[in-house]
């Protein structure tokens, strides 16, 4: 497939080509002997003054942040660690003395898991196995009990459940954290509670009860999606808009061509109906193309995304504080670099005795 | 599984002098194998340097790397995960001192 032709302001190293069908210099170049006389070789400095990471937005629920020059591979192995390798607590093991509501164990065990607690994983200890042994280190004891009765003081005439009985609802405030060993006092200052008392796990009639048994353990996201940090991590990359000086946009067509546009993108001088872009606001272009529909604006414009520029959104649920999941990532990953360091150091030494490494068969 | 699998295999195949070999890292997948492969290939020492993940049900990856100069290609991989946790620290400092700047939009978002 030949390479569409490309206007002045692209710069095939720093920047993605989006056209209307296609996307052009994917892959990135930066590397040792890819350009005749440059290094590109690893630089610690070069990197440090290059990295550009810088927060734009945080909330109680999600941050977003800019991380500029890394490379994809850096800023995926990020995005996939905050999903997948970032341990939470959650309910694993639940024990049913009595169920008599209309769900079914296994469906409100299934339920009861993907309850978000605020427990700090940094207090418990992960389990080797699942065959391993529960102990104040590694489980949390919850207990589910609940009854559903009529409310004698209901009002006449009433049909609102939550009137007519009481605990028509079982809700994730039910949850009863149940200390073992020295969890008490470990625990005291922020006892292990769900981080919303408002989950509906299931609805109760008269008669119908609910004893449980919930023993939460330390996972990951790996494992199972209930141990996830994370409701979103995703990262895109920074839409550049390239403008023609060649082929300006002719003034009578310029508000249309705005309009090709996301809000506040272009801006259009009122006066000489120049076009310029707000390279603040280009991080809001929605790149859908239009501007390639009409020909009048052939040969105009470029739209392209720079390619170490990863505007990331991290939405936490659960335990995290949204600020402090992206250094949790960090951390995990210098702790599986540091795993794999160790034994390719062992493997080193060994190798410096007599004899050859042993190679064996897969 | 096996109780004492080994975290890194070197596989059958191998230069007696480690200047071209394959790896397979058990317990890990893309997330370090693509920053790593991208951390070898950085080295201007590092002649190829490719990783696949074999089978999907199986937790490993295999990093294949080749060296110029017969150097060994083991080094190379402890460089590289030197280099890759300096990185790491380097984002780090960055994000935490962007972080106690306060210099960003606060907003409050209903859960």
């Amino acid at each position: 497939m030949s390479n569409p032709t490309l206007i002045n302001g692209f710069d095939t190293r720093r920047h993605v080509g989006v056209h209307a069908e296609q996307v052009s210099h994917v892959s990135s170049t930066d590397y040792p002997g890819h350009y005749p006389g440059e290094d590109n070789s690893w630089d610690l400095d070069a990197f440090k003054k290059r990295l550009n990471l810088k927060v734009q937005r945080l909330s109680n629920r999600s941050v977003a942040f800019d991380l500029v020059g890394v490379d994809a591979s850096i800023a995926n192995a990020f995005r996939r660690i905050l999903i997948a390798e970032v341990p939470t607590v959650t309910v694993e093991r639940v024990y049913v003395w009595d169920n008599t509501s209309v769900v079914v164990d296994e469906v409100l065990a299934q339920r009861i898991g993907l309850i978000p607690l605020n427990v700090d994983p940094s207090f418990m200890d992960m389990k080797e196995s699942p065959s391993d042994q529960a102990t104040d280190r590694n489980t949390l004891v919850f207990r589910l009990r609940v009854a559903c009765t009529r409310n004698k003081n209901a009002p006449k005439g009433s049909t609102n459940p939550n009137e007519l009985y009481i605990n028509s609802d079982v809700l994730s405030s039910h949850l009863e954290w149940v200390p073992q060993g020295e969890q008490m006092t470990v625990m005291a200052s922020n006892p292990p509670a769900p981080t919303n008392p408002n989950i509906v796990l299931a609805k109760l009639r008269p008669g119908q009860e609910i004893d449980m048994e919930l023993h939460a353990i330390k996972g990951v996201g790996k494992d199972h999606a209930k141990f996830c940090p994370v409701a979103t991590a995703s990262y895109r990359l920074l839409p550049k808009i390239v403008l023609n000086p060649q082929k300006p946009v002719p003034p009578h067509l310029a508000e249309k061509f705005q309009k090709c546009f996301s809000p506040g993108v272009i801006r259009v001088d009122p006066r000489t109906k120049a076009i310029t872009v707000d390279e603040e606001k280009a991080r809001n272009e929605s790149m859908s193309r239009e501007v390639y529909r009409h020909p009048e604006f052939a040969g105009c414009v470029q739209l392209a995304r720079v390619r170490d520029h990863f505007l990331f959104n991290i939405e936490s649920e659960g335990f995290y504080p949204p600020e402090r999941l992206l250094p949790e990532a960090i951390a995990v990953m210098r702790g599986k670099i540091a795993n794999i360091r160790k034994v390719a150091e062992a493997l080193l030494h060994d190798s410096d005795g007599p004899g050859d490494v042993e190679m064996t068969d897969t | 599984m096996t109780e004492s699998m080994p975290k890194i295999k070197i596989m059958k195949g191998a230069t007696p002098d480690l200047s071209a070999a394959t790896y397979q890292i058990f317990d890990e997948s893309h997330t370090i194998g693509n920053a790593l492969r991208w951390m070898l290939m950085k080295n201007p020492k590092v002649e190829f340097c490719g990783y696949s993940v074999p089978h999907p049900s199986e937790n490993l990856i295999q990093l294949r790397i080749q060296m110029y100069d017969e150097l060994s290609s083991l080094t190379a991989l402890l460089d590289a995960l030197g280099n890759l946790d300096s990185l790491c620290e380097t984002v780090d400092d960055a994000y935490r001192t962007s972080l106690a700047s306060g210099d960003y939009e606060r907003w409050a978002e209903k859960s």
